[in-house]
């Protein structure tokens, strides 16, 4: 019998926060690191209990817990998980000691506070993810928003305050449309309850505009094409921990939303623009990947290629079939593992050259091995070399594509090609060739220490992990995404037997 | 027995794996044996698997290996599963023995190379990925290796990544130009794959037979030419031959090995494996043929050309493989493999052979600066003469065989195949003629290289000779008439009728004919110098220049794919992303914040405003849900 915590959920969200206090708590600056660790593996130790109390082929929510919160308006503190979160939030408590870890070593200033508000971002993730009540996503959701902002303007490069700025009024003006649409589903469902909205059908009029507000949101949040110009510049700016976690996890917040909220409670809305969507989705891939070709610096470069990675999810959540949401569900910790361990490569290498240009960079290779065989392993799951994770993701994501619109597919295939152009230029530049720069020389440049390797060798795994046995992932996937798509297809056909009920005697009959 | 065909997997894996920790603290000679060893046992494995297949009725000749699920969504499924029949134990002997010989070889050739911990640990590696390839039991897991080989041919390619000449500039260039190029055949590949169980269903090999009968023809084609698309980058075929001459910039065992022997033909197997396919979509057959010998003739007619031993022996292969792929193409697929067999003989030994004279001439193959080596070198000699003669298709040497195959199948089906195939192998016995004749006979061309050429040593010529060996004899496998090769495929490959007798004939009448006159061409030409070939030539004069820079096909590409590509990136990045969506979002954030000077005004502080337009706001709401909504 495995061991079992009550409140697990709640255990594990507010650890962090817990931490956070302590952590401006105690007095030295290396306590306040240490306890921070701790906090973080802590939580990463008690998330594994989902995996290992994990009730196996059920679909619904695991672990509930409730209580009501404001009951005039029927808000609750619901939390739950299933198969399409439960990676999320195994995700997030997994990355997080890497990034804290990593600011360890490399943040100095004002450490205590750095940590807090990484924690504090620790449990604002995973509150959106476990939630159950809309209200109390959107309090997540909106409450990620300020330790990131602090994260990005304090701690951040040269153009931080730019960054930080429009990071914040961006996302923050996409979600207060949702604000807005979270009132007139209440007021049209009479409930905040997340399970209960999926299954209630709402009048198209409330969809409509419900769906576009929620969209515009987690469009900026995600980032889709055209709503991503902000991400590149967080990404230059921010600190490499706050990059592997801006990529990493608060990405996933707007595709989790697409696939938990938009797409699942407003069914018909999502139909009627579905094309748009996968249509953004894809221009996203190629536009995101050809970009990325021509970037100087690496940090944007693999900023854009998260524009490119992001449109396969999309297009995975867009087809809404078993094959493209699993895939998408998988992609996103996918992108999660290997953008992160970009960020983190990349942030390895500007600790020791305090610079990310390419153009000072080549023949790593001969100076810095290990460090450079890790970086072609990591482009390479990122490029979805099969065998390694990425593939796996794209790969079942196309399959559903084409089962949505068969043009989606081919040009989501496309840029399987130009991934592997942008990221062996990439390579090249950086490992390849002669070392023109004697900072680049084995002399003065250090390769990985133990405590480094400690980082990038656990999501070195992972990448074999879910690229060779991606079903100890998909059974768990599964279940959750084929219910929510019957559940999804039932409303739909509900609401076309309502509106045209000769139609639907007919087909009964047939 | 079959149950024990994960070791012919763990052998190089479990290489790779020591190389890649411990090799740093053990001496070359002791990796490289342990590299050899890893692909030797592996050879062992196979040949086990094919006695265990001998041993059992023909009909029952297919045995699946089922490790575990690999991928599961609904309908969709792909175990991690080999599959153990004739045509893939005969892939996985010539991957491991033909592996195992230029193993050894490397011992020698990479003494001298203080990054020999990687060369063997990529090199056990491409092994591993070539058998998954190879013995996979669906498409998705062939993929698998079929990307895998890519990859350990992108980190061989550009082994010296440091490195640049004239020749090839960088190295790593190389390496990077091979990995896309091929990313545009796997392209078509990813599509195929969706094409395919979109439309059947199912992407295990095993279970196609049946289903591919409800396909449409059509459909068949489609999924047949995006194979086909694969099939032309991994087997450098018309238009995506490009990357296999700058290959070359790889160490010379690996040219052997993976640019000649094993890796470019996995397109050709990969046909061959889905055979069953392209007889529904029988149309695309034909477009493969064409590209098959039009890639022949295209390749040959640089070879002839090309200045760089390597670079002769890299469109050779190139025409070589255009003629498997012509065969597969006709659908006679027993000639394919077969002419994929012999050649893996006989190239991997020209390779190797090249490999030596560059051994001792520290890395000079240009024929300007070659000549008479056959004195100094006489095994290297010997051997390559075998090679060469087998790939000019001298009677009774492996290479006449299975060329004649693939020609007579050809005059029986389509004249017009025939004929551009012949002009392509009289243009192959002329090069590779050339090759041996300005290499090693002769006067010597630069004094100063001839006196410090040497014989190579004994682990570099032993694997010669063994494979001189083969070049001679793997004819007797598949011997006109008798066709033993064909008969043991006829559980992959089905039946096929056989052309008549007059035309088998005169097909091998022709190829004894042209294969003389080439090498006499050859003979007269650079040898013998004579006036009248010469005179004979002087009219195709006015295409030397085009042919001396491969029809210009290169920068082709580069002029109308390449630029544009990155023109648009650079426009995108440069202008269209920060100025027109950027400026539009920041454009946006002025006029609210505009908007928000103006509106700053309301917020007078009173609270009695905040709360009447608070009312104001319920009332709206509840005005909105009550009587509108």
């Amino acid at each position: 019998m495995a061991l079992s915590i009550p409140y697990l959920l709640t255990v594990i969200t507010f650890l962090p926060l817990v931490g956070a206090v302590l952590v401006t708590l105690v007095p030295s600056d290396g306590t306040k690191k240490w306890l921070a660790l701790a906090t973080t593996g802590g939580t990463f130790l008690v998330s594994l209990l989902l995996w290992t109390n994990w009730q196996q082929g059920e679909a619904g929510m695991q672990f509930v817990e409730e209580a009501v919160w404001f009951a005039p308006l029927g808000v609750r503190y619901a939390l739950g998980v299933d198969g399409i979160s439960l990676f999320l939030v195994l995700l997030t408590t997994f990355l997080m000691p890497i990034a804290v870890y990593f600011s360890m070593l490399y943040v100095h200033k004002r450490i205590g506070a750095y940590m807090a508000l990484m924690l504090l971002l620790e449990t604002s993730m995973l509150g959106v993810f476990l939630s159950l009540d809309l209200v109390l996503f959107f309090v997540f959701f909106e409450a990620s928003l300020i330790p990131m902002y602090f994260l990005i303007g304090e701690w951040g490069g040269q153009n931080r305050v730019y960054a930080a700025v429009k990071f914040f009024l961006y996302t923050f003006a996409g979600s207060a449309l949702m604000v807005v649409a979270l009132l007139i589903v209440y007021f049209s469902a009479g409930t905040f309850d997340i399970v209960a909205l999926q299954k209630t059908p709402l009048p198209l009029a409330v969809q409509t505009w419900a769906f576009l507000a929620f969209s515009l949101a987690f469009a900026v949040k995600t980032p889709l094409f055209p709503f991503h110009t902000w991400l590149p510049d967080a990404h230059v700016q921010a600190p490499t921990a706050g990059s592997i976690i801006l990529a990493g996890v608060l990405l996933k917040m707007g595709t989790y939303g697409f696939l938990r909220l938009a797409m699942p409670i407003f069914p018909q809305a999502a139909e009627q623009y579905g094309p748009l969507l996968g249509t953004l989705a894809v221009v996203g891939i190629l536009y995101g990947a050809l970009v990325a070709l021509v970037q100087k610096d690496l940090k944007s470069l693999v900023a854009y290629s998260s524009v490119a990675h992001l449109g396969y999810v999309m297009l995975g959540v867009v087809s809404m079939n078993a094959q493209g949401v699993s895939g998408a569900v998988l992609q996103m910790v996918n992108h999660g593992l290997s953008t992160g361990a970009l960020f983190l490569m990349v942030g390895l290498l500007y600790e020791r050259r305090h610079t990310r240009l390419l153009s000072e960079f080549g023949g790593l290779w001969a100076s810095v091995p290990v460090y450079t065989g890790l970086f072609l392993v990591v482009a390479m799951s990122s490029a979805g070399l099969p065998g390694l994770n990425g593939f796996v993701g794209e790969f079942t994501i196309m399959l559903g594509a084409y089962s949505y619109s068969p043009v989606f597919a081919v040009l989501a295939a496309a840029g399987v090609i130009l991934a592997a152009w942008y990221l062996l230029t990439a390579f090249r530049k950086l490992a390849q060739g002669p070392i023109t720069n004697p900072a680049n020389d084995k002399a003065n440049l250090k390769d990985l220490n133990a405590g480094e390797l400690a980082m990038v060798l656990p999501l070195v795994l992972l990448f074999f992990v879910i690229g060779l046995f991606p079903n100890l992932f998909f059974d768990k996937i599964n279940p959750s995404v084929e219910a929510m798509l019957a559940t999804r297809s039932a409303l739909i056909q509900q609401a076309t037997a309502e509106q045209m009920p000769a139609l639907a005697e007919t087909v009964e009959e047939q | 027995m079959f149950d024990s065909v994960w070791l012919l997997f763990a052998f190089p894996a479990l290489g790779a794996l020591l190389i890649l920790f411990v090799g740093q603290r053990l001496s070359q000679k002791v990796v490289g044996w342990l590299a050899a060893a890893a692909v030797a046992g592996s050879f062992l494995v196979a040949l086990t698997l094919w006695l265990g297949l001998l041993g059992l009725p023909a009909a029952e000749r297919s045995v699946t290996v089922t490790w575990w699920d690999w991928m599961r969504i609904g309908s969709f499924h792909v175990p991690a599963a080999v599959l153990i029949d004739p045509l893939s134990v005969i892939m996985a002997m010539v991957v491991t023995g033909v592996g195992a010989l230029i193993h050894i070889y490397s011992i020698g050739y990479m003494d001298h190379e203080p990054r020999y911990q990687r060369f063997f640990f990529y090199l056990n590696f491409f092994i591993l990925a070539m058998l998954t390839l190879v013995m996979s039991n669906n498409f998705v897991g062939m993929f698998v290796g079929w990307e895998g080989v890519g990859l350990a041919s992108f980190l061989l390619i550009g082994f010296w990544f440091d490195k640049k000449d004239d020749l090839y500039g960088w190295y790593a260039d190389c390496g990077k130009k091979a990995f896309i190029v091929n990313r545009v055949g796997d392209f078509g590949m990813i599509l195929a794959m969706i094409l395919l169980w979109s439309t059947v269903g199912t992407l295990i090999f095993s279970e196609l037979g049946e289903a591919v009968h409800s396909l449409a023809p059509a459909t068949a084609s489609a999924i047949c030419l995006l194979l086909l698309l694969g099939a032309t980058g991994k087997s450098a075929q018309i238009p995506l031959y490009v990357w296999l001459p700058d290959a070359m910039a790889g160490p010379t065992p690996v040219s052997a090995l993976i640019h000649a022997a094993t890796m470019v033909t996995a397109g050709i197997y990969m046909i061959i494996r889905t055979n069953l396919l392209w007889h529904v979509g029988a149309a695309a057959g034909d477009v493969a043929a064409w590209i098959g010998v039009l890639t022949a003739l295209l390749a040959a007619t640089i070879a002839l050309v090309q200045t760089d031993l390597k670079k002769i022996l890299a469109y050779s292969t190139v025409s070589q493989l255009g003629f498997m792929l012509a065969a597969a193409g006709m659908a006679v697929y027993g000639a394919a493999l077969f002419h994929l067999v012999t050649h893996a003989f006989f190239k991997a030994l020209l390779f190797l052979a090249a490999g030596s004279v560059m051994h001792a001439t520290h890395g000079v193959l240009d024929l300007k600066r070659l000549g008479g080596l056959k004195d100094k070198m006489p095994a290297t000699y010997r051997t390559f003469v075998v090679g060469a003669a087998a790939l000019a298709g001298v009677p009774l040497l492996s290479g006449f065989f299975s060329k004649d195959a693939i020609l007579v199948a050809a005059l029986d089906k389509n004249i017009g195949l025939y004929l551009v195939g012949a002009v392509t192998a009289l243009l192959t016995a002329v090069y590779s003629f050339r090759a041996v004749f300005v290499t090693f006979h002769g006067k010597p061309r630069d004094k100063h290289l001839y006196e410090h050429v040497h014989e190579s040593p004994r682990v570099m010529t032993a694997p010669l000779w063994i494979l001189a060996f083969f070049s001679l004899a793997a004819g007797l496998i598949n011997l006109p008439f008798i066709l033993t090769l064909d008969s043991w495929l006829k559980p992959v490959i089905g039946e096929h009728e056989h052309p008549a007798l007059v035309v088998e004939l005169l097909g091998i009448l022709l190829s004894v004919v042209i294969a003389v006159l080439g090498i006499l061409i050859a003979r007269a030409r650079y040898l013998t110098k004579e006036g009248w070939v010469e005179r004979l030539v002087q009219p195709l004069a006015v295409l030397q220049p085009l042919v001396e820079h491969r029809w210009y096909v290169d920068e082709l590409y580069s002029l109308l794919v390449v630029s544009p590509i990155q023109g648009i990136s650079g426009w995108f990045a440069r202008f269209f992303d920060p100025k027109v969506i950027d400026g539009a979002v920041n454009s946006v954030g002025g006029v609210i914040s505009d908007a928000g000077e103006a509106v700053r005004k309301l917020q007078n502080g009173a609270i009695p405003t905040y709360a009447f337009s608070l009312l104001l706001g319920v009332v709206v709401v509840l005005f909105y849900f009550l009587f509108v909504g």
